[in-house]
């Protein structure tokens, strides 16, 4: 199955998560390795986002990401996994489990089962 | 019972009820289809009753019901026309004759179908009460209505829960197997939390309230297979310890629908059997650190075996809350139930003397007032005794508390 790991930053992290962080190298390392990771992409600072959206035919652009919360995706993963829980022992190895957070997302197969 | 149908109908009864999950586990893993695997089970059961009467009760009565549940899997998926493959398997699905109960631990530890579909309807990634819910579900047959039933909740908003687990299961990829080893302790946790979550549901049930209480049963029975499956997993032997223990005190913790407090129980109505077994399963535990349903276990023992309330070893019960309290961090509700155990040894103004701090760690606890009623009822300070009875009236959650808090507001004075 295939999965994008949303990498989201977490203000919230302390001293300690972010000093209890393996290296991204290892990371790269074995999720190569295992013939998991497909892809990734890295952003730039949320300073630089810019929202769009249209209402009643009007066109509405702002600064900043499309949530207000203070967490902020930092970049996107995309992984190859037997299942669930393969998914879940990669990001457990990732950094950003410790220093920010990960969501899993399985991938939508076009022509496959409806998303719920 | 000499009616040769109630006979068949009861060899029906007991055959589904031990083989159903590992049916339905099989049938899961083989074709990915809760539903259908349910399905299928209830119509080789269906088919039993209609069968066994004139054929007799077959001599391995598992494997009768394997081959009826495997044949109408295999009848649907051909009408579904599913790829041969998927077929094929149903054809070499394992039949539960060739399973060796015994032989847990081979090829891996923990391989067992029944373990793989319990993992995955007991994934963290799945909400609480859908774990809970498909859980029950799967182990038991009920229809979604009595599952709603029992945990109280609506049919529409049961069959949602259901529904969104099973989809979730699906689509996210949780699959039926056992967790990495690095996972492997987390879900395990994760299994026994669902397995006493469900226990709790039913011991907090009222007399008079069947499915409720049938929550509990089935929770230890649940327990029984994970001993069964895992035989080394020492938590998991004290979860059913806790349970049978626990559950030992059904007939005294209620009388005439008024909840009775253990201080006050009618230690005669405590079911001694089950108390033994309990004992017995807490005392094959191995000798490492106690985990937490050890601990539990333990406080559990310790009421199960004294004599009295006042001749119960409450210097052993705060130890053992003490090392709860270590092992789960500050976790109020401990710190609660071990202040009731302070009040006992050291008496009750010594424990109101700690109430603030936990006043201040659980704002709106439900329990907080009515203990700290108890004890200002204890220490003879019954006015004050009677406002947080009022109080305590107030947030009760179930009627048989109301009317439990309200005895006890009547007898400080209060009305």
């Amino acid at each position: 199955m295939r999965y994008a790991m949303f990498i989201c930053m977490d203000p919230e992290a302390s001293e300690a998560d972010h000093a209890a962080a393996p290296p991204i190298e290892g990371w790269f390392d074995h999720a190569i390795a295992k013939g998991e990771y497909l892809q990734g992409i890295r952003l730039q600072s949320k300073d630089d986002a810019t929202t769009v959206r249209v209402r009643d035919g009007k066109v509405l652009i702002t600064d900043g990401p499309f949530t207000e919360s203070r967490e902020w995706i930092a970049g996107v993963a995309i992984l190859e996994c037997a299942d669930l829980d393969e998914a879940i022992e990669q990001a457990l190895r990732h950094n950003m489990a410790y220093e920010g957070r990960l969501e899993i997302r399985p991938i939508h197969s076009m022509g496959g089962p409806e998303d719920p | 019972m000499t009616d040769p149908a109630d006979a068949v109908a009861v060899a029906v009864e007991e055959a589904v009820r031990r083989e159903r999950l590992a049916l339905v586990a099989t049938l899961v893993r083989v074709t990915r289809d809760f539903d259908l695997a349910e399905d299928c089970v209830q119509d080789a059961a269906e088919r039993a009753l209609a069968r066994w009467p004139e054929d007799g009760i077959p001599d391995n009565p598992a494997a009768w019901l394997s081959v009826a549940a495997r044949r109408r899997a295999l009848d649907v998926l051909k009408r579904r026309r599913v790829e041969h493959e998927k077929l094929e398997q149903v054809l070499t699905m394992t039949d539960p004759v060739d399973r060796d109960p015994t032989a847990v631990g081979t090829p891996g530890p923990y391989d067992d179908d029944r373990l793989r579909l319990l993992f995955a309807c007991c994934h963290p990634a799945l909400p609480l009460a859908g774990r809970v819910a498909l859980t029950l579900k799967v182990v038991t047959g009920l229809s979604t209505r009595e599952i709603a039933r029992a945990f109280l909740v609506s049919e529409a908003t049961m069959s949602q829960r259901l529904l969104r687990a099973k989809g979730k299961i699906e689509h996210a990829g949780i699959a039926l197997r056992v967790p990495p080893a690095d996972q492997l302790e987390d879900r395990i946790d994760a299994v026994l939390a669902v397995v006493y979550l469900l226990f709790s549901e039913g011991y907090s049930a009222t007399e008079g309230e069947p499915l409720r209480d049938a929550l509990a049963q089935e929770a230890i029975s649940l327990g029984e297979v994970l001993v069964a499956l895992m035989p080394h997993d020492d938590e998991a032997r004290s979860l059913l310890a806790l349970m049978l223990l626990q559950h030992s005190r059904r007939a005294a913790r209620f009388v005439d629908g008024d909840l009775v407090p253990i201080d006050e129980q009618d230690r005669e109505r405590w079911d001694r059997a089950s108390i033994d077994a309990g004992l017995r399963m807490l005392a094959s535990v191995g000798s490492g650190e106690p985990g937490s349903y050890r601990l539990q276990a333990v406080i559990a023992a310790l009421h199960a075996t004294a004599p009295s309330a006042a001749a119960t070893d409450w210097v052993r019960i705060v130890r053992a809350y003490d090392a709860l309290l270590a092992l789960r961090g500050d976790d109020p509700v401990i710190e609660l139930n071990r202040l009731v155990a302070v009040s006992f040894r050291d008496g009750p103004e010594t424990a109101l003397a700690s109430l603030p701090a936990l006043d201040e760690a659980l704002p709106g606890y439900p329990l907080l007032p009515a203990v700290r009623a108890d004890l200002l009822r204890r220490a003879g300070r019954s006015a004050e005794a009677a406002i947080d009875y009022r109080e305590a009236i107030h947030v009760a959650r179930t009627d048989a508390e109301r009317r439990f808090l309200a005895r006890r507001l009547a007898e400080v004075g209060g009305d």
